[in-house]
């Protein structure tokens, strides 16, 4: 014997955490991404307290500095910086979440399939992946953003929706995004679906949909969720340019990438309102990369400490 | 080899054919079509007339004899006029290129020349102090919105400071090598810093990997010594992942050419590209996009050339 042998779910798991509380920067991240979460989530909450809305103009009061009233100061309409910065991250939150999660889904899919059945498919799913990844992705994102919904025949009264936008930029951030978790999906299922228990499985008459997602999935979790993790900050950073550039989240409804928009002709007149809503999208991504990091460190099967 | 490269070939034309066939149609899809911007033009067409007009640009049959007429004429060196230019397609996508090629050629010297001997800073001793440092402004560097950069690069040095232009190529008259120079600065600086991170992380992964090999316990017990034993075995193994990856790189860099170039109102493709999607110049956004489609396609070609060249032992059959 060479020491201990780990070789229980339970056993595993605690190494995993082990090797994930030495992540000082990951655990940094875990918590700024819960306080930003948490702040967001409890936006209405806390605007009822401070007595602040995130629509209310003020034109008497604009480019003011922070203040007791305005703890962050106001922007160009005298709205209150702060609770917007607050609302704006509720939705790029979600839009970020939500995406990389059916970007994911997509993603497993595919990799699932090349990498359990090979041969052709397999070829064919990869030379598609391959081709998508090489692709000029932000300006196919620009096009993208810009048809007109109506020429694409979908029921009116999606169009005309409030949050359009927000479900526009979610399927088209997804339509592109899975491509990092679709390659990991098949390489770990290339090595997965020969190993003795799927072909046990097969043994027992068990059908090609069954071993994928009884037998293989379960495997491929961890390599799954990093590539997830790391993928929400390139989705929130997506996101947020598409937003800045005036084709993404459409005001009057805040994202962070949409309040750096007015940032940009205002930046003579009032260079501070630049500063915060970009901080905080740096602030989520960092915090999202550290995050994924330590995962990625923490769930790696080839460590041994 | 040659056989490997046909295949590569093969399908680097199908991405383009069905890049250039989803393109078209997307353009298709886009808010106003050129009839109805000449009607907001002049009102006086009436829909007799938006109907005849329709017919006579063969804007009422359908999409894939649209796509095969336009495939024709671009095939024949036709690629339509430019609105938004007020000249043909070539004549206004050829400085914009140009301007790119320089942004990007500038950006990706330095983001090399910093990234790569960092990386390998880095792995030469993982989890040091100067490991640690690296690893973190990369972290940084990767983790930071590039037009938000791009704002407090304009805010520090154009708006606080006074020292660089906020954007553009050149001022009135400055035709001097330092004039124009000046206005590279702030672009380079925003794309540098935007991609500098991901080579050091690429580098510092392979160069761990390769120094985790059997060759280099062999060429130290041997007693080579430390810098010879990276730079001149472990460096060029890990160099054959990283030239691959920073090649496949090409469409994120131009995604970041984009960004850098519209917030500095830097007349490149990526800036070109934008002004035509939002000024419905169709003709050209849509010949810009595959045209820099091509050349990443062409760059992941090379890449592929390179990878065989770097590894003796790909035999690619």
């Amino acid at each position: 014997m060479r020491g201990p042998m780990v070789d229980t779910a339970d056993g595993m798991m605690a190494l995993a955490l082990k090797r994930f509380r030495r992540h000082r920067l990951a655990i940094a991240g875990a918590v700024v991404l819960a306080v930003l979460a948490s702040l967001a989530a409890t936006a209405p909450l806390i605007a009822t307290i401070l007595g602040l809305d995130w629509e209310a103009v003020d034109l008497l009061n604009r480019f003011a500095p922070s203040s007791a009233a305005h703890p962050l100061g106001t922007d160009e309409l005298g709205r209150d910086l702060f609770i917007r910065l607050l609302y704006g991250g509720r939705i790029s939150l979600l839009v970020g979440l939500t995406a990389t999660v059916v970007a994911a889904l997509i993603g497993t899919a595919i990799g699932l399939l090349a990498g359990f059945y090979g041969g052709r498919l397999d070829a064919l799913l990869m030379r598609f992946t391959d081709s998508v990844i090489a692709l000029p992705l932000l300006p196919l994102l620009i096009v993208l953003a810009a048809v007109d919904l109506d020429k694409l025949g979908l029921p009116s009264s999606l169009v005309q929706s409030q949050y359009v936008s927000l479900y526009r930029i979610i399927a088209i951030v997804a339509l592109v995004g899975w491509t990092t978790v679709a390659r990991l999906v098949r390489g770990a299922a290339l090595t997965v679906r020969e190993r003795d228990f799927v072909l046990s499985a097969r043994g027992y008459g068990a059908g090609g949909f069954r071993i994928m997602t009884v037998h293989i999935l379960p495997n491929l979790i961890s390599p799954v969720i990093v590539a997830t993790t790391l993928s929400v900050g390139n989705v929130i950073l997506l996101e947020s340019v598409l937003s800045f550039l005036g084709l993404g989240i459409q005001p009057p409804i805040p994202s962070w990438g949409n309040l750096l928009t007015n940032a940009q002709e205002l930046i003579w007149t009032a260079p501070g309102l630049a500063m915060w809503p970009g901080m905080l999208i740096f602030i989520t991504v960092i915090a999202l990369n550290f995050l994924g990091d330590g995962l990625q460190d923490a769930l790696d099967p080839k460590a041994t400490d | 080899m040659t056989g490997f490269l046909f295949q590569r070939l093969i399908q680097s034309a199908v991405v383009l054919a069905v890049m250039s066939f989803v393109i078209y149609w997307l353009m298709g899809l886009m808010p106003g079509d050129p009839i109805d911007l000449m009607i907001s033009a002049d009102p006086k067409i009436t829909s007799e007339d938006a109907a005849r007009l329709r017919a006579l640009y063969g804007l009422d049959k359908p999409i894939t004899e649209r796509y095969l007429n336009w495939l024709g004429a671009a095939v024949g060196g036709d690629f339509g006029f430019s609105r938004l230019y007020a000249k043909p397609v070539p004549e206004a996508l050829l400085p914009a290129l140009a301007n790119t090629v320089r942004l990007l050629g500038i950006t990706l010297c330095l983001s090399l020349l910093i990234g790569l001997p960092a990386g390998m800073a880095a792995a030469i001793r993982p989890y040091s102090k100067t490991d640690y440092t690296i690893n973190l402004l990369a972290f940084a560097g990767i983790s930071l919105p590039a037009f938000w950069l791009a704002l407090l690069l304009i805010i520090v040095f154009s708006v606080f400071l006074g020292v660089l232009p906020a954007g553009g190529v050149a001022a009135l008259g400055g035709d001097g090598f330092w004039d124009q120079a000046k206005y590279l600065v702030l672009p380079v600086a925003n794309l540098t810093i935007a991609s500098v991170g991901g080579h050091t992380r690429y580098m510092r992964a392979a160069m761990i990997e390769a120094l985790r090999q059997d060759y280099i316990r062999t060429a130290r017990a041997k007693g080579a010594g430390p810098a010879r034993v990276v730079l001149g075995h472990a460096l060029r193994n890990a160099l054959i992942p990283v030239v691959t990856i920073v090649s496949l790189d090409f469409g994120f860099l131009f995604s970041g050419a984009l960004i850098t170039e519209t917030v500095f109102a830097y007349p490149g493709m990526g800036k070109l590209i934008f002004d035509a999607i939002m000024g419905n110049d169709y003709n050209l956004a849509l010949v810009a996009l595959l045209f820099v489609t091509l050349l990443i396609l062409i760059g992941n070609l090379l890449a592929d050339l390179a990878y065989a060249w770097l590894d003796p032992r790909i035999s690619y059959r």
